[in-house]
């Protein structure tokens, strides 16, 4: 007797129907984003021009065919450097989202499965951190550290969990007295198993909405840092630290400055429309900030 | 006495985030790799004189002594003293809280008013394309840099057209909100979209609501519903919103201080921070929390005249 199998959907037809499925806001920040990493990680094939090198015979020129974003004071062409820049603000901006967004959305599952005495200690450490104006916060660990990149990562990695750590403790309050987390608890399953098996991929919702929130933020954040000059030095070409070189020119060459601010709002518009698009389809109780 | 319970209450809530708070600014000083009174000094004095600078300043004592005389100094206002400039740090930072309050106090008002007729007219053409459009707006202007739009304002409004001056705090009041105005709309801008979507979700939340059925079952006009049953009672979450959101507040004027050369708060912080002047910023800190948890409070007891029901909670 044979049995009539029916092929599953092929990857390829499958990530079609999922693509189609998104809200037109996911799609088009999808799309900008794909380019914007594709042009980061293709950097030296689609900027025409070294980033770093001077011309001293083509300074403060105005954005022409041959230069599209103009050229700076040095004579550096602004488009190769923007595109460059990509790689820096993306690179910072992933790492310093998505490293305290594991062990924060870990902490905050945790304090809020558990409770008792843990969670109240968290609790008072969660209202302390968040009393802090963020970049106050940043500033004050940079001043004991030192400025620059490498201390820029710490400083985010000490501060940035918090907000996931008070999302997924919320979610975990509400999530730990469904039905099937009862029914875990029944079973005699192991609080390590129930908890990273059947509660944390129901709390991570919120988190993942607000990750995008957080990342346009931790991108202004370094950009900002830079440009009162406490975060990525001149002349690496990071998007904040071009705006502030090209603060003093503003009247006879607007575009130093302008450009990279606009690579700052097409990055962060960018993932703006995927947070949108990710609450969309993951429920309307997860909330972006925008 | 339900009022006097419920103010205790939120009192009693504050003080351990206060005690938090003292107890970060007290020890991340500790933390300063190597020795600050070196650092600060840039190695030019000799160990006897670093050893006679510990004594003076006390910093030889344990260290829960000196965070007991921490405390008690702060308290009574005494945030010790500037390293570089040789004053109370409680002055330097006296001086520079004028023009900090009210740039906060000018860009929350700025960002309301922009925000909420905004949201009235998302909420009253919801999901048809002005609601849309403010929503993609929204997001745009969320992802402008502060500190850009700063430089594009001063360069257009100020250097260009020269409708208002770039920088500095300008003399008595009109000069202060004449000079505040291009540095508040910067923070405003940022701040807004964040206002417009939660004010959005909770007066559509509040339409849901079986008053507002009755409004419009009476006959109301949409715009009448809006401004009358629904904007009041979306009340309470938009001065939560202003309230959670004081953090983006304070760091972007931070920011916007330093661009605009306003002689706050912010500017102080980010200079010190280059003169390594540790008082100061440990000064700093306390302060930018202090008013943090003071907004929130002020948030918790005005809830109290918005909506009595908080009191029997």
């Amino acid at each position: 007797m044979s049995v009539a199998t029916i092929a599953p959907p092929s990857l390829a037809s499958r990530t079609v129907a999922e693509v189609a499925s998104w809200s037109a806001t996911l799609k088009v920040g999808a799309l900008m984003m794909l380019v914007l990493v594709l042009a980061a990680i293709f950097a030296p094939f689609v900027a025409p021009y070294d980033p770093l090198a001077q011309d001293f015979m083509r300074t403060l020129q105005p954005p022409s065919l041959a230069h599209p974003f103009g050229t700076d004071n040095f004579g550096r062409d602004i488009f190769s450097r923007v595109i460059f820049g990509a790689r820096i603000d993306l690179t910072i901006g992933f790492v310093t989202t998505y490293v305290p967004f594991l062990y924060g959305v870990f902490i905050g599952a945790v304090s809020g499965y558990a409770g008792g005495r843990f969670d109240a200690v968290m609790m008072r450490v969660l209202d302390t951190a968040m009393a802090f104006p963020f970049l106050v916060l940043i500033v004050v660990i940079l001043a004991i550290l030192g400025p620059g990149e490498q201390n820029i990562y710490i400083a985010i990695f000490l501060v940035g969990w918090t907000m996931y750590a008070r999302l997924a403790r919320a979610e975990m309050l509400v999530e730990k007295n469904k039905d099937y987390m009862t029914a875990a608890r029944v079973l005699g399953y192991p609080g390590r198993r129930i908890l990273f098996r059947h509660g944390l991929p129901n709390v991570i919702g919120s988190s993942i909405v607000f990750s995008m929130s957080d990342f346009v933020l931790n991108i202004l954040l370094v950009s900002g840092l830079s440009f009162i000059g406490l975060g990525i030095r001149p002349p690496i070409p990071e998007w904040g630290a071009m705006v502030a070189e090209g603060k003093d020119f503003m009247l006879q060459a607007w575009w130093i400055s302008t450009m990279p601010g606009l690579a700052i709002v097409y990055t962060g518009t960018a993932l703006a429309l995927i947070g949108d698009g990710l609450a969309r389809r993951l429920g309307e109780r997860h909330r972006t900030l925008v | 006495m339900h009022m006097l319970r419920y103010v205790i209450e939120r009192l009693l809530h504050a003080l351990p985030v206060v005690i938090g708070v003292t107890l970060f600014t007290f020890f991340a000083v500790q933390f300063v790799p190597g020795d600050p009174i070196r650092i600060m000094t840039h190695g030019r004095v000799s160990d006897e004189e670093v050893a006679a600078i510990y004594e003076r300043l006390g910093m030889n004592r344990p260290l829960i002594v000196q965070y007991g005389s921490y405390l008690l100094g702060a308290a009574t206002g005494d945030l010790g003293t500037s390293i570089i400039q040789n004053a109370p740090v409680s002055e330097l930072i006296g001086d520079k809280l004028a023009p900090t309050l009210g740039l906060l106090a000018m860009a929350t008002v700025l960002s309301v008013l922009i925000a909420v007729p905004l949201t009235l007219i998302a909420v009253r053409y919801r999901n048809r394309w002005p609601d849309h459009a403010i929503r993609v707006g929204s997001m745009v202007t969320f992802a402008m840099p502060p500190f850009w739009i700063g430089l594009l304002l001063i360069l257009g409004l100020g250097l260009s057209l020269k409708w208002f001056p770039i920088a500095g705090f300008g003399n008595g009041f009109g000069g202060h909100l004449y000079h505040l105005f291009l540095p508040s709309l910067t923070i405003a801008l940022f701040l807004a979209p964040i206002l417009v979507q939660s004010l959005r979700n909770s007066m559509l939340d509040v339409l849901t609501s079986d008053h507002v059925e009755v409004a419009r079952a009476k006959g109301l006009s949409e715009w009448q519903v809006l401004r009358r049953h629904v904007l009041r009672n979306a009340l309470i979450p938009a001065i939560t919103v202003l309230a959670v959101n004081i953090s983006f507040l304070v760091s972007g004027a931070v920011i916007v201080e330093y661009v605009f050369s306003i002689q706050g708060l912010g500017s102080l912080l980010v200079r010190s921070v280059g003169y390594r002047d540790y008082p100061i910023i440990q000064g700093l800190s306390l302060i930018f929390a202090l008013i943090v948890v003071a907004v929130n409070l002020i948030a918790d007891l005005s809830y109290m005249l918005v909506d009595r029901r908080v009191l029997r909670a």
